[in-house]
């Protein structure tokens, strides 16, 4: 994946091009708008991770041109601000996601690979598949190893975010934001009590787990090796 | 040296307001009176005039008569009789030549009679041994074959009675304007020691001493009520500070634990030599901890945001009681899993205006308490009502509660009862609730659940 990050805190853009490139994706760094908003009509980039506030030219205005000039390539907004009314601002002018400084890199990690995930061509699902764990999108129905699960609602969003982004990591926060569609931070870790009762649901008894946590970034659901 | 400051002194007494007003009405005062008694001695002395001119215009009259009657003789007779008894008038009748008929003046006097007839004059009037020269007025007739008749009045005392009126009023002028200008000193220096008072003091609270206040004389004045305000508006001041401090305080000692941790942990670890496993320990141990003071950073972020009332235009009509339903339910599990019984009480359709996700939070906030401090089996409990004043939401646990001189403490941030329990989190979570309502414009209430804690949401009527 080749990522874009038009960053002005050149330390701060050098660690997120190591990071990335130690998840083996490619990152190419801008120092400021003009720069940033000329490589990324240029360059052909899966991802932009754009700050906020940029010298010359700021985040919005990127964002907003890049669209009007019908650049469609994903953008990850940064903001040391975070207030509610920026990530709204944020996405009005053409974001795909929002991420407020400070931030884990697993976070923005995560992040990024769901946005290039949403962004594949995709034709309209109606069937989701995980090794031997199936979901009709059109009948609500879940099945392991072709039994069925029995889901309530919001346990089927989960799951159905997670075979979505299926062999990729997503936070806890991500799921808080895509799930259940909130924006603030639990005090204590309620997603991990969601994600245990779905997997009392999906993984109980069988040999082989499906949904794995991942320690210090959030949780995966993939295939068995 | 002594006499130097008494100068700085009177210079700043004379350059306060009190002063300048004081010498602005004295002015208007003393011009005022100057007129009054301008008009008074005007009036009078020309009153007292009349009188003399109305009296030498009687005698005449009665000159007249004889005259017509019995001649320059029969006049000579006359003017010779009234000489000898009347003290106050003066006669004087003279042949063509200026030899004296009759009178009691000693000579023409050596001044030119005014065209009307009347002559102002000096005489000298024997008094005793000696003489007087005293001021008088008459009227000067000039007689059948010359005659030359002087009649007139004596009019010194009159002159001398102007003379002391005159004088008595311009010593009350003076009077009145010394009077004026020490009333007007004593006052302004009065006025200058209550306003140096309170020069003082805010210069002693500049300087850092925030427990002074401004002295309050207790006489109600205009004044006063102004040094009440003033220590009301220190008092407010005072207690922002003091908590503002407190919240360094309570910061500098939460951040420097972990910190302190860290550091600690990743010198041990370099102290260790090499071995990649104890350094992965190690540098995810670290990333915890800063993951835990990030998240204490943010909440002190929003907890601010929401106290500066920024978000404020953010504010728009919620469906309060889908909010309350979904953040209860996105709980529930972790009730269940807790032993919990988690009761909802959630009426329909009750709306508010507000920010969304601050109140998810403080909703989440609350019953994350409510879950943590309920004892397994007990029990938590979530209300929403419509009230006649507004929405009410209720959070309510079985937990151990909070004793009545602690629920104001619990309100700032840091602040944690149970200091043993400390997985119990950073202790924002009820100050967020707090700065959340205030920026609502709601009341936060914590009262008795018996047993347990109940709180209490007031919101206004939408």
């Amino acid at each position: 994946m080749r990522v874009l990050v038009i960053e002005d805190d050149r330390r701060a853009a050098e660690y997120m091009q190591k990071g990335l490139q130690e998840s083996g994706h490619l990152a190419e760094l801008a120092g400021d708008g003009i720069e940033g908003l000329a490589m990324a009509q240029s360059g052909n980039f899966d991802v932009l991770i754009v700050d906020r506030m940029l010298p010359r030219l700021d985040g919005l205005t990127l964002v907003s041109e890049l669209r009007a000039a019908g650049g469609e390539t994903p953008v990850l907004f940064l903001s040391a601000l975070g207030q509610v009314d920026d990530r709204v601002k944020g996405l009005k002018a053409g974001g795909d996601d929002y991420l407020a400084k400070p931030y884990a890199f697993t976070e923005l990690l995560a992040r990024i690979e769901a946005l290039v995930r949403r962004r594949s061509p995709q034709q309209v699902e109606t069937e989701l598949q995980v090794a031997d764990l199936t979901m009709d999108l059109l009948q609500h129905r879940v099945e392991r190893g072709g039994k069925r699960v029995i889901l309530q609602p919001r346990e089927f969003r989960l799951l159905e975010y997670l075979m979505k982004n299926a062999g990729r990591v997503v936070t806890r926060t991500m799921l808080l934001e895509k799930v259940w569609e909130y924006h603030f931070d639990p005090q204590t870790n309620v997603i991990d009590v969601h994600i245990s009762r779905l997997r009392g649901k999906i993984d109980k008894g069988f040999a082989k787990p499906l949904l794995h946590t991942v320690r210090g970034a959030g949780y995966c659901l993939r295939a068995p090796e | 040296m002594a006499r130097g400051i008494a100068f700085v002194r009177l210079n700043k007494i004379l350059r306060t307001t009190a002063f300048r007003m004081a010498l602005g009405y004295l002015a208007l005062f003393g011009l005022s009176s100057l007129a009054l008694m301008a008009f008074l001695f005007w009036t009078t002395n020309g009153l007292i005039a009349r009188q003399t001119d109305d009296t030498i215009r009687a005698e005449i009259t009665g000159l007249a008569e004889q005259y017509r009657r019995s001649g320059t003789t029969g006049l000579r007779n006359i003017v010779a009789e009234r000489s000898q008894n009347q003290r106050s008038s003066v006669y004087l009748l003279t042949t063509p030549t200026g030899r004296l008929l009759a009178g009691n003046l000693d000579s023409w006097p050596a001044v030119q009679t005014q065209p009307d007839g009347w002559v102002d004059f000096t005489f000298e009037r024997p008094v005793g041994a000696t003489t007087e020269t005293h001021r008088a007025r008459g009227r000067h007739f000039s007689l059948r074959g010359d005659f030359q008749l002087l009649v007139g009045r004596d009019v010194q005392e009159r002159v001398e009675i102007g003379a002391r009126v005159r004088q008595s009023l311009i010593w009350a002028l003076a009077l009145t304007v010394v009077l004026g200008l020490i009333g007007g000193l004593l006052m302004s220096r009065n006025m200058l020691s209550r306003i140096d008072a309170i020069n003082r003091t805010s210069r002693d609270i500049m300087a850092g001493d925030l427990s002074r206040r401004v002295p309050v004389a207790g006489t109600g004045d205009e004044l006063d009520r102004l040094a009440s305000q003033l220590n009301q508006m220190l008092a407010q001041i005072e207690r922002l500070m003091t908590a503002m401090r407190q919240v360094t305080d309570n910061v500098a000692h939460d951040l420097r634990s972990p910190l302190t941790r860290m550091r600690s942990r990743m010198e041990v670890a370099l102290m260790e030599g090499p071995g990649v496993a104890d350094y992965r320990d190690v540098l995810s141990a670290s990333i915890e901890d800063s993951d835990r003071l990030l998240k204490t950073f943010n909440e002190l972020l929003k907890i601010a945001r929401a106290e500066s009332g920024s978000e404020a235009a953010d504010m728009k009509e919620l469906d309060l009681s889908a909010l309350v339903q979904g953040v209860g339910e996105l709980y529930e599990p972790v009730a269940e899993e807790k032993g919990l019984t988690l009761h909802f009480d959630i009426a329909g359709g009750v709306t508010s205006r507000g920010i969304e996700p601050l109140l998810s939070q403080a909703v989440a906030n609350l019953l994350d308490n409510a879950i943590k401090y309920a004892d397994a089996g007990g029990n938590a409990t979530v209300r929403l009502t419509a009230e006649e004043n507004g929405p009410v939401l209720m959070v309510a646990d079985t937990g151990p509660g909070i004793p009545a001189a602690e629920r104001e403490r619990v309100l700032e941030r840091f602040v944690r009862l149970d200091a043993s329990r400390s997985e119990a989190g950073s202790g924002l979570g009820l100050s967020l609730v707090d700065a959340v309502a205030r920026l609502h414009g709601a009341e936060l209430v914590l009262e008795d659940n018996n047993p347990g804690l109940r709180v209490l949401i007031s919101f206004a009527a939408p």
